[in-house]
Order: C-alpha cells, then sequence, then structure tokens
C-alpha cells in the first residue's frame, strides 16, 4: 500500500512533502514508545502514533521507517516537518484516534509485525 | 557538534567525535543522524547501519536522559564499527537491574519524549555483538558497544 492510500484510509492528510507519498508500506506499528519501535526490525514499516515531537522523527529516521501517521489531531512543529522532508519521511495527520487508524488499515491489508 | 578528529577516504581509518549535552531532548539524536548520514556514504550493508544507529540512538538518549553531558566516538574500520559513549553524570548503581527489560529511573521529561521505560540498554544488547558498561556513581558512565561488519 502506498502512503498517499495510507493518508486517504485513514481519514488524514500529508502534511510533508508529497515526494515521498508513493513509498509502499506493507506492516504498521503503533505506539506512543519509541524504544518499542526501535525493536522492530522491518522493512516497509509504517508508523502510527499519538506521540508528536522531534524523537518521533529521529526514531523513524533511525528505524528507516518512511511514514508516520500522527492520530488523534496531533500536529507536527515546523520543525518536525523539516526534519521529516529532510529524510525522506512522509507524515500524515489524522483526527481518527489510533484505534480507528489500526482497525481502518488493518481492513485494507496492511500487516501486524508482531 | 561534529569534531571530526580524523578523516580519511579510507574506510579503514575513521574517527568520529561528538558532544552530548544532558537535557537537550530536542537535541537528541543529532551525533546518531550524523553518523548514519557517513557509514551511508561508505556504503556500509543497510541493516548493519541500522542496528548500529539504533544502539547508537538509544545510548545517545540515554546521556540526554541521565547525565550532564557526554562525548561519543565512533571507529569505523575493515572489522566493524564501534562507539564509545563516556558521560559524565550520576552513575549507574546497579547495572546488571538497569539491563533488565522494563528497570528504569526516567524522568516524566524523559517519557514525554518516548523514551525511558527500560528498554535501551537490553535494546542496544540486542543490536550489537559486544557491550560493555562501566559506571561509577557521581561520577559517569562509559559505555561500550561494537558491530561487526
Amino acid at each position: 500500500m502506498v502512503l498517499s492510500e495510507v493518508a486517504k484510509l485513514s481519514g488524514g492528510i500529508v502534511i510533508t512533502s508529497h515526494s515521498n507519498t508513493g513509498v509502499e508500506v506493507d506492516y504498521a506499528f503503533a505506539s506512543d514508545l519509541m524504544s518499542d519501535v526501535l525493536t522492530t526490525d522491518i522493512h516497509n514499516l509504517l508508523l502510527i502514533t499519538g506521540l508528536s515531537n522531534l524523537q518521533t522523527i529521529r526514531t523513524a529516521e533511525m528505524a528507516d521507517i518512511f511514514g508516520i501517521v500522527l492520530v488523534r489531531g496531533k500536529k507536527a512543529t515546523e520543525e518536525m516537518k523539516r526534519l521529516a522532508n529532510e529524510h525522506g519521511i512522509v507524515i500524515i495527520e489524522t483526527e481518527w484516534s489510533m484505534f480507528r487508524v489500526c482497525g481502518a488499515l488493518t481492513s485494507a491489508g496492511l500487516k501486524p509485525v508482531f | 557538534m561534529l569534531l571530526l578528529r580524523q578523516a580519511s577516504n579510507r574506510f579503514s581509518e575513521m574517527e568520529l567525535t561528538y558532544r552530548v549535552e544532558g537535557g537537550d531532548f530536542a537535541g537528541a539524536g543529532h551525533s546518531s543522524s550524523e553518523v548514519k548520514k557517513v557509514l551511508k556514504q561508505l556504503n556500509i550493508p543497510p541493516e548493519i547501519i541500522k542496528r548500529i544507529v539504533v544502539a547508537l540512538y538509544e545510548a545517545e538518549v540515554n546521556i540526554v536522559a541521565h547525565a550532564w553531558r557526554g562525548v561519543i566516538m565512533v571507529e569505523i574500520d575493515t572489522s566493524g564499527i564501534k562507539c564509545i559513549l563516556e558521560d559524565e553524570g550520576p552513575g549507574i548503581p546497579e547495572i546488571d537491574k538497569a539491563m533488565e527489560p522494563g528497570w528504569t529511573t526516567a524522568s516524566q521529561a524523559v517519557r514525554e519524549m518516548g523514551f525511558g521505560a527500560g528498554m535501551g540498554l537490553p535494546n542496544i544488547k540486542k543490536n550489537t555483538d559486544r557491550l560493555e558498561i562501566t559506571s561509577e556513581v557521581g561520577v559517569g558512565t562509559r559505555v561500550e558497544f561494537e558491530v561487526l561488519l
């Protein structure tokens, strides 16, 4: 599933550069705990989180994650957007809850890590 | 801040040094990011890069979260990538306990960053081929780990 489709299916909008919205993801991991995200060793992973700060973007960078869905109306700061764009990371903002996003994306075929 | 003490295009002899400030939550991860850039330029395999930068990022966050200041040294040669993190800080009274998943002394500010759940050191161990931690209470902590190529 490409990231532009993830945005559509999770009721969200892409708020970073659109140049990487064609990147494919096969798996998703939902967590607000970045250390937990860093234990994953899977490619093509989407991060679904309610944690919106610079460490969210840094964690994605270190874990080779190119798509982040910020749930429940959390907004990315300008600094987060700048860092994400620098590393080709797509941020999607949605008003939906983490539960609803996970349900929608699971139904659409994204796979769990564990 | 990057202090490139010795750099050459020869992959066999590279050493990088960075300074990390305790409490600098916004800057946490900057050094790990710089190391990742260098490793990519050196065409290190992506799976090796991920292991080293995940371990380094966790260790960098530990300095920011717990210490007053620290230095990160990364040595790259043909056998592997070695990271040494030395901090001035409170030290770790019981290293064995700190290695247990879930054991933590992190502040609320660290938890708000998405860390501080007692997963950092176990995660460093998982991603590295060798890990050595020494610490003196009231003085600081030295973490050394290596990923073999």
